[in-house]
Order: C-alpha cells, then structure tokens, then sequence
C-alpha cells in the first residue's frame, strides 16, 4: 500500500530540500564573492598599467621629486639582478638538497629532519629574511666592506626561494620509477650517473616547473629587500652597491605625493604583474608538457 | 654452451677507485647542501637573538606588554604591533575561511561543468601569485576609497561599540584585514579543493546511498574526511598572514598608540620592521630585532602546530 509520503518523486518543497537550495546558493554566492577581488585587482592593474605605459619608460630613470616624466629602466635591471643573483644561490643549493632527500634520505632521521627544516623554513615570513640578511651581511660590512648590496638582496630572496625548490626536486625525483635506477645501475653505471644523467634528467619537467615558480614569487618580494638591497635612483652600478628594483619602487613610491612617481609605481605594477602571470603560464606549460 | 661462449664476451668490471671518489664526494656534497638548510634555520635564529640581546637584556618580558614605541625617549614596547598581528590574522581567517572552503565546497560538486570549474580554480590560483605591494598599492588607490563610505555608516550606525568608536579617514585596520582577506583566500580555497577532491568517491556514492542529501553529505562525510587538509591549509594561511608585510604596512596607517578601534591606524609586527628598520639606529635597531624575533617565534609555532594537526588528523583511504 503506497502512502504518499514514501513516494519516489523529488519534492522541492521539503524543508530539507529547500534547505539544499539555500546552502547551494551561499556556496555560490562565496564563489562570487571571491572572484569579485580577483577580476578588481587583476583588471585595474592592466587597465591602469596599459593607460600609463609608454616604452621609453624602460630607457629612462625616475625622475627628482617635482619633476615629470622619468621610467623605471634601473628598477627593471634590478629585478633582473637581484633575482639572477638569487637564482645563483638558491639553485643549486636547492636541487643539491632536494637529490640528497630522494636518493640517498629515505627513512633516516637526518633526512626527516631536513624536510620538517624546509617546512619550516617554507613558513618563514618574508620580513624575517630580510632581517636575517640584514643582520648577517649588511650591519657586518661581511661582503668586502659593502652594506646594502644587490648580492644582499639575492640573499635574502635565496633564502625564500630554497625551501620551494628543494621540495620540488625531492617530489620530482620521487616520482621517476625505482626501475630507471636499477637498470642504470645494473649496467655498471655508478651512483652519481646514474643521477646525474638517468634520473635528474626524467625530472627535469617538476624541477623546472618548481625553479619557474620560485623566480615568479622572488620577483614579487618587497619585504626581504627594503634593507639589503635598500634602492637606488640611479643606474645599477655593481652587485655590491644598493640596487633599484621594481617591487620597492612601488613600495617606496606609492606613498609620495608626486603625480609622476605614482604614475611610475603603476607602471612598475603592471610590467611585475605581467611578468609573474607569464612565468606561472610558462610554469603550467612545463608541467603539461611532463604530462604527455 | 652459451655459458662457455659467454666467458670471453663478458669480464667482470671492477670499479676504479677514481669512480667510488667521485661516488663518495657526491654523496657528501648533497648532504652538506641539505644540511644547509639546517645550518640557514638556525642562523636565522641566532642572528636574530644575538641582535635582540640587549633590548631582551633591557626590557625583558616587559616588552611584550608594553605598548609605548618611543625612539626619542628609548622605551620600546611592541603590545601594539603584537596584538595588531593578532588582530589582523584572527580577523582575515574569521572572513576567510567561510568563504574559501565555501568557494572550495563549489569547485568540487557538480553544480556547473567541470570545465568552468577548473577555470575559476586556476584563476583563484592566480591570485596568490599577485605580488603583495602591487595589492598594496590597489588597496591604497581603490579599496579603501571604495570602502570609506561604507565604514563610515558603520561607524554611525554602531560607533557605540569600541571597535568601531573612530570615524574612518584613511589607512586603518579594517582596510587592511580585507586585504589580507584577499591575500590568504587563494591559500584556504585551493588547498581545501584538493583535500575534498581527494576524498574517495565511494563515501559520497554510500552517503547517498544511504538516503543523505546533498549538503548532509557535505556536512556529514565529506567535510570531516577532508578536515586535515582544511585545517593544515587555514595554518599555513594564518602563517601567511601573521608574516605578511608589504600590503599591510602600505594600508594600516603604522600608529603605534594602542586602540580598540577597528577603524583608526594601527601597526602589526612586520609593519613596524618595514618602516623603521630602514632609519634605526643603537637601541631601536635592537628593539626591532626582538619584535623580529616575537613574529619568528609565532610563525614557528603556528608552522609547527599546521604540520602536526596534518599529521594527526589525516585519514587514510587506500
């Protein structure tokens, strides 16, 4: 006997379906509520930037306070400095330590030990990097004499970099299969050609996509150069001289009260935008590319 | 036969000692490159605590609680930039989390294809790579403007209350806790995607089985076997945020007067090493060092606290 309670059909009008409906809309309504900042900063910044940018601005200096016009040619230098320089260190420190963790680490102490580390260094704010630095070589005159330095600057970035790279080489070499290793080793080949040219090369997609988004986000870091790399209006005159680049001219003239300076802040923002967006597509390609 | 035809072909090769040197000094070269990673952590902390002696020598816990930053008289206290910190971080999460797992909860039914899913999953992604001065520099052009008038009415509607007892003019905390909103919500929102992703079908297809509606399962199955991974991405994000500086330090006004009010100027820990590192010298350099050393011991604890409740808290389907 069929009551109709026990019938089979869907009833929107239920309090349990009517309470579906609503939790479906707030998740909805989250969603939107999140892509709205999104789409405001990602669309402002282009628009702005395309509105003041003209390619002179990367032949020339920022101008004296007052005055107009000027480019950001010495921070776009900068950045490049300082981030090469930071790639310097943190590169082959970083693959060095992620092949110990997946070829000689697997299940000793140290090698826990060294992982929970790089999490923890993962996790150390900017700003502290910067302090680090700024403590060890810049009050100290450690390098030659010199305070603040683009080689200080590729410090401190090195620092916030390593963490990302080791453990994208540790992952990355976990995932080349055991039987790689054995063949190679099995044909007289020895520990370290067998890393150095049959695993680290089928790895060599992860540990790009990694290096890639290293550099996008120390491209970025304002924090960790305000006092190692301090700024400079001039042109970069050696790595170990205080260097211009993009992200503290923003910061520095973001807050000035001059047209042209915030002009110039919005440029800045908008070829770093730029620039990091295109390394995270170039990031994702490299990884779509390991995946054919 | 063939054993017999093999023995000419086939000698054995004994390796040179030049080759197990070569093995050796590899191995010992990447240990040393990862020991260096212990080696920077613990640099990181001797340097800052050897640079901070003095003020800890001067001012000891006191300083903790003391809320006057005064250069020219040399009395350093950082409640100020400590409860900012705590302020802005517990704030953010407070709106965040809702709204990113929320976001993660839609990226992960099926209530639009797959396809625009995945696109709108990337685009969060990407917010997280937006470098943190340039939203610094958006916050100061765009959202605080946009945003005065709305605080304003707040203030006039529930200026009673103390957090909200300032008139909103500018730079002020409230500003600045959206914009680590909007800093930490790519964090909480893809982690929390991949652990719900993660969870295994067959709980959802059982609790449906079972007569579960859709947002029972939810609330019931699915949250719950994702919860380690909600949680350590909410710790990594509240970490972000604790340690976050450039959008901060552009928005917050760096007040060091001790307020209740959510609305007037305030200052976090980072804040403060942004602005006055640049220009300190003798004791405030030392001061500085020792509100450095307070953040690091935050983050610390918070990374650490994250990667133990992961640990503890994770299920395992396999």
């Amino acid at each position: 006997m069929p009551s109709p309670s026990a019938d089979l059909f869907f009833r929107p009008g239920l309090l349990r379906n009517r309470g579906n409906q609503l939790l479906t809309i707030i998740s909805c309504l989250c969603a939107v509520i999140v892509l709205i900042p999104l789409f405001c900063v990602i669309a402002y910044v282009l628009i702005k930037g395309i509105a003041v940018i003209r390619p002179q601005m990367f032949f020339e200096l920022p101008p004296a306070p007052g005055m107009e016009g000027g480019g950001i040619a010495n921070a776009f230098l900068g950045t490049i400095i300082v981030t090469a320089l930071s790639c310097l260190f943190s590169i082959p420190v970083g693959i060095g330590g992620g092949i110990y963790l997946a070829e000689y680490g697997a299940g000793n102490r140290f090698s826990d030990f060294i992982r929970f580390g790089t999490n923890v260094l993962a996790g150390v704010p900017s700003i502290i990097a910067g302090v680090f630095i700024y403590g060890l070589v810049v009050a100290t005159r450690l390098l030659f004499g010199n305070s603040y330095s683009a080689v200080a600057g590729g410090l401190a970035l090195a620092v916030l970099m390593l963490p990302t790279i080791i453990k994208t080489t540790d992952e990355g070499l976990k995932l080349v299969p055991q039987e790689l290793r054995w063949g190679s080793l099995g044909v007289g080949a020895s520990k370290f050609v067998t890393t150095m040219k049959v695993v680290l090369p089928s790895a060599v997609a992860p540990i790009a996509t990694g290096i890639v988004l290293a550099i996008a986000r120390s491209a970025g870091e304002t924090a960790p150069l305000i006092f190692t790399a301090l700024f400079s209006p001039f042109w970069p005159e050696g790595i170990f001289k205080p260097i211009a680049t993009m992200s503290v001219l923003v910061f520095n003239f973001a807050i000035m009260p001059y047209e042209a300076q915030i002009t110039l802040a919005w440029a800045a923002s908008f070829v770093l935008v730029f620039m990091i967006l295109g390394m995270n597509l170039v990031a994702r390609w490299i990884s779509g590319l390991a995946k054919r | 036969m063939a054993s017999s035809g093999s023995e000419g072909l086939y000698t054995l090769r004994h390796r040179p000692p030049s080759d197990k040197l070569v093995d050796q000094s590899f191995r010992f070269l990447v240990t040393a490159l990862a020991a260096l990673v212990a080696i920077i952590l613990f640099a990181i902390f001797l340097v800052v605590t050897l640079d901070a002696r003095e003020a800890i020598a001067k001012f000891g816990l006191g300083f903790l609680v003391n809320s006057t930053w005064n250069p020219s008289t040399e009395n350093f206290g950082a409640f100020t930039a400590i409860y900012g910190t705590l302020l802005t971080s517990a704030l953010a999460l407070l709106l965040a989390i809702p709204l990113g797992v929320g976001t993660a909860i839609f990226l992960t039914e099926n209530f639009i294809p797959s396809r625009y899913r995945t696109i709108i999953g990337n685009l969060v992604e990407l917010l997280a790579a937006i470098p943190s001065v340039v939203l610094g520099l958006w916050a100061i052009f765009v959202l605080e403007p946009v945003l005065r008038p709305l605080l304003q009415l707040i203030h006039r509607l529930l200026g009673w209350i103390p957090f909200f007892s300032t008139m909103p003019t500018g730079p002020g905390v409230m500003p600045a806790v959206l914009i680590l909103v909007i800093m930490v919500l790519p964090i909480i929102t893809a982690i929390s995607r991949d652990s719900l992703n993660q969870v295994p079908p067959d709980l959802r297809q059982a609790a449906y089985g079972v007569g579960a509606t859709r947002w029972t399962s939810i609330f019931k199955v699915l949250l719950p076997a994702a919860i380690s991974g909600i949680i350590g991405g909410v710790m990594l994000a509240l970490g972000r945020a604790l340690g976050e500086t450039m959008a901060v330090t552009m928005i917050i006004g760096n007040s060091n007067n001790f307020t209740l009010s959510w609305f007037a100027p305030g200052n976090t820990i980072s804040a403060l090493l942004a602005n006055q590192f640049g220009e300190a010298d003798g004791l405030q350099v030392h001061a500085l060092m020792y509100a450095a050393l307070v953040l690091m011991i935050i983050t610390f604890i918070v990374n650490v606290l994250a990667q133990w409740i992961v640990k503890r808290l994770s299920l395992k389907y396999s």
